[in-house]
């Protein structure tokens, strides 16, 4: 059973020149205990999708059709406000980009650590008792003392953490965690991930890990999914997909990998253009415009095709039967 | 925390001091000779001579400075022209009705502002939403004493619910109440307005912040998130702009005091200064002063107490 299964999501935000389509047709599924990187350019929906997930679209958003299937049994797109933040905090957690900022300046560590045990069934003692054990698991130094102390106290690597602890508190069955370590240096961002990794064994969590650095997915992930102008254009193993990459587009993405640099270069690469307007989507492959192996056939829709068992994209250059369960 | 209170207390001091300064520049510059005001056209010359030795205006202008300037700030603010009495004296007899009326006045505008805002806020381009914020200009628009005007043609002598003038039996804290209902109205009600919409524009622009997308993301439920995550830091701005609108209702305090006929201190300068008895007006201006001052502080300290970051911060 897998812990997220999303299909055929359509997303789309009403702005004042027209609806704007934000995700096309998403799927993929998070398997129990797995790590599933999600990657892609700015732009391309990536926090939607988490947004989505949530029940926290902005107002202007609307999931106009598809399934988010959360533990084999409860479609979220169907699922009350209440419904929704009844598994908020408590089933699926969530680790924002930003760590100065996702912790609330006005209130100590402490008490937003206990605050949001607010289901436990626990005394505030024993919720005092599981935040010390938490910051002394992701390795707070004086984790009791820690407690009394504002965010602005810490440093960023540190909200982090704390940030990670605090989702990882209520033991969740799906760790959603958007860019968590884009904002941190370098080291800082090897110690979290092994941080992350370790954890999500200790709990036994799936997780759904976002990022915009291939690096990072390679060596935390164990399934990947490529995003492009809100689609899916490949999926599969982080093995299948960045040694046998077959949408043009994860082939640019992986030359234009900065630690992927064999020479000292100047510029680095990039891919020329830009995201089409998503509220003029093209008929035919979202990443025409910008594809080098561009032809005719680009053209026309382009349905999930099957690579190898579990490694799907969408390129007509595959040129395989379409994945089942594709609704073209 | 006690830094930060030690160094605000420091800034308080300098403004008071600095605030003696201009008025006694003002009232050196103020044409006429003080003592023939004072004592009026049929005044012999005698007379005028003495009373200047008597109030120092024949020292140097430095020595009257410092004299003015050292006598302040221990309290002696000089005597009230005719009757002698010490104007420190006559000023204070007349502050707690002023007092209880501004706070009358921030109480109105904090009990109907604060959650007016907030519920604004919250229902955000609601029709609710567009309502206060018409009532809210409205209010502020409107000058204070013709809120205090109307209230009383209204509420007193047509409807006759409460009373005109007066502050109410001494020693009777009901009847005393009753009393301040309309004139602290009038002080605090332009109030509303500013903080309603205050807490409403830092309202949304919290509600935007990526702490309240990590709260709801825990599944907090959304009475928390609103008044104990956001309304919490929405509120800090509000409480500086209290403070300053202090000085904004003791002038309202004046006009409040003239139309309900109540004492106070906007009262005593108001008849100070038709009699001529200036004393009582510098003495009275600066103990507002001091008192504004002291709100401030205090409004600072609170921001201080309730905002961690403030308090690092110095
Ligand atoms: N509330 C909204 N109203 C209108 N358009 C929106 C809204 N939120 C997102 N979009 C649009 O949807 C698209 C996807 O945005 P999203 O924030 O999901 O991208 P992202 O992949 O998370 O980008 P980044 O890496 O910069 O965080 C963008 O074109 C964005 O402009
Ligand atoms: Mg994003």
């Amino acid at each position: 059973m897998s812990t997220l299964s999303i299909s055929g999501l359509n997303v789309y935000f009403s702005t004042e020149d027209g609806p704007l389509h934000a995700l096309k047709d998403v799927g993929f599924d998070v398997p129990e205990r797995r790590i599933v990187g999600i990657v892609g350019e700015s732009g391309c929906g990536k926090s939607t999708l988490i947004n989505a997930i949530l029940g926290l679209l902005a107002d202007n958003g609307d999931i106009r059709s598809g399934e988010i299937v959360f533990e084999g049994m409860r479609d979220l797109t169907k699922l009350s406000a209440r419904g929704m933040q009844d598994l908020r905090g408590l089933r699926i957690s969530t680790v924002f980009q930003d760590p100065m900022g996702a912790l609330n300046p006005v209130l100590s560590v402490g008490r937003q650590m206990t605050n949001i045990q607010y289901r436990s069934g626990q005394s505030h003692s024993e919720k005092v008792a599981r935040a010390i054990e938490m910051l002394k698991l992701v390795r707070i130094p004086d984790a009791e003392n820690a407690l009394a102390r504002y965010p602005h106290q810490f440093s960023g690597g540190m909200k982090q953490r704390i940030a990670i602890a605090m989702a990882l508190m209520m033991e969740p069955a799906l760790l959603i965690a958007d860019e968590p370590t884009t904002a941190l240096d370098a080291t800082l961002e090897v110690t979290t991930i092994e941080l992350l990794k370790d954890l999500q064994e200790k709990i036994g969590c799936s997780v759904l890990f976002i990022s915009h650095h291939l690096g990072v997915i390679a060596e935390l992930c164990d399934d990947v999914v490529v995003m492009y102008a809100g689609e899916v254009v490949e999926r599969g193993t982080v093995r299948d997909v960045f040694q046998r990459p077959s949408h043009p587009y994860t082939r640019r993405l992986l030359e234009c990998d900065p630690a992927r640099q064999t020479q000292r270069t100047r510029v680095l690469p990039t891919i020329p253009g830009e995201i089409p307007d998503l509220r003029a989507r093209p008929a035919g492959c979202v990443f025409a415009a910008r594809c080098l192996d561009r032809h005719d056939g680009c053209d026309q829709h382009q349905p999930e095709r099957s690579v190898s068992g579990g490694h799907a994209v969408r390129c007509n250059l595959v040129g395989s039967r379409q994945t089942q369960g594709e609704q073209a | 925390m006690l830094n930060y209170a030690i160094k605000r207390l420091g800034l308080s001091v300098a403004i008071v001091s600095l605030a003696m300064f201009l008025l006694f520049c003002m009232i050196y510059l103020v044409p006429g000779d003080p003592a023939s005001v004072a004592l009026g056209p049929r005044a012999t010359d005698a007379m005028k001579e003495a009373l200047r030795v008597k109030m120092g205006l024949d020292q140097p202008i430095w020595v009257q400075f410092m004299n003015f300037f050292m006598g302040a700030w221990t309290g002696d603010l000089g005597e009230e022209v005719l009757s002698g009495r010490p104007v420190l004296d006559v000023v204070f007899e007349q502050l707690p009705y002023t007092l209880v009326l501004i706070a009358g006045g921030i109480s109105w505008s904090v009990a109907l502002g604060i959650p007016l805002g907030c519920w604004a806020a919250i229902k955000r381009g609601s029709l609710a939403d567009r309502m206060v914020g018409i009532l809210s200009v409205a209010v502020i628009a409107v000058p204070s004493f013709v809120i205090a005007i109307y209230a009383l043609l209204i509420f007193s002598v047509t409807l006759r619910w409460l009373p005109a003038i007066g502050a109410g039996e001494p020693g009777d804290v009901g009847d005393q109440l009753i009393h301040l209902i309309l004139p602290s109205l009038a002080v605090g009600l332009g109030w509303v307005g500013y903080i309603a919409r205050m807490v409403r524009a830092s309202m949304l622009e919290v509600l935007e912040a990526s702490h309240i997308r990590t709260a709801r993301a825990f599944g907090l439920p959304d009475r928390t998130i609103t008044y104990r995550y956001a309304l919490t830091i929405a509120i800090l701005p509000t409480i500086t702009l209290l403070g300053v609108g202090i000085g904004q209702m003791l002038s309202s305090a004046v006009f409040a005091e003239i139309v309900f006929a109540r004492p106070g201190v906007g009262k005593l300068v108001y008849d100070a200064i038709l009699t001529r008895n200036f004393p009582v007006v510098t003495g009275a201006v600066l103990v507002t002063t001091v008192i504004f001052v002291l709100l401030n502080l205090i409004a600072d300290l609170i921001v201080g107490a309730l905002d961690p970051r403030v308090r690092s911060s110095f």
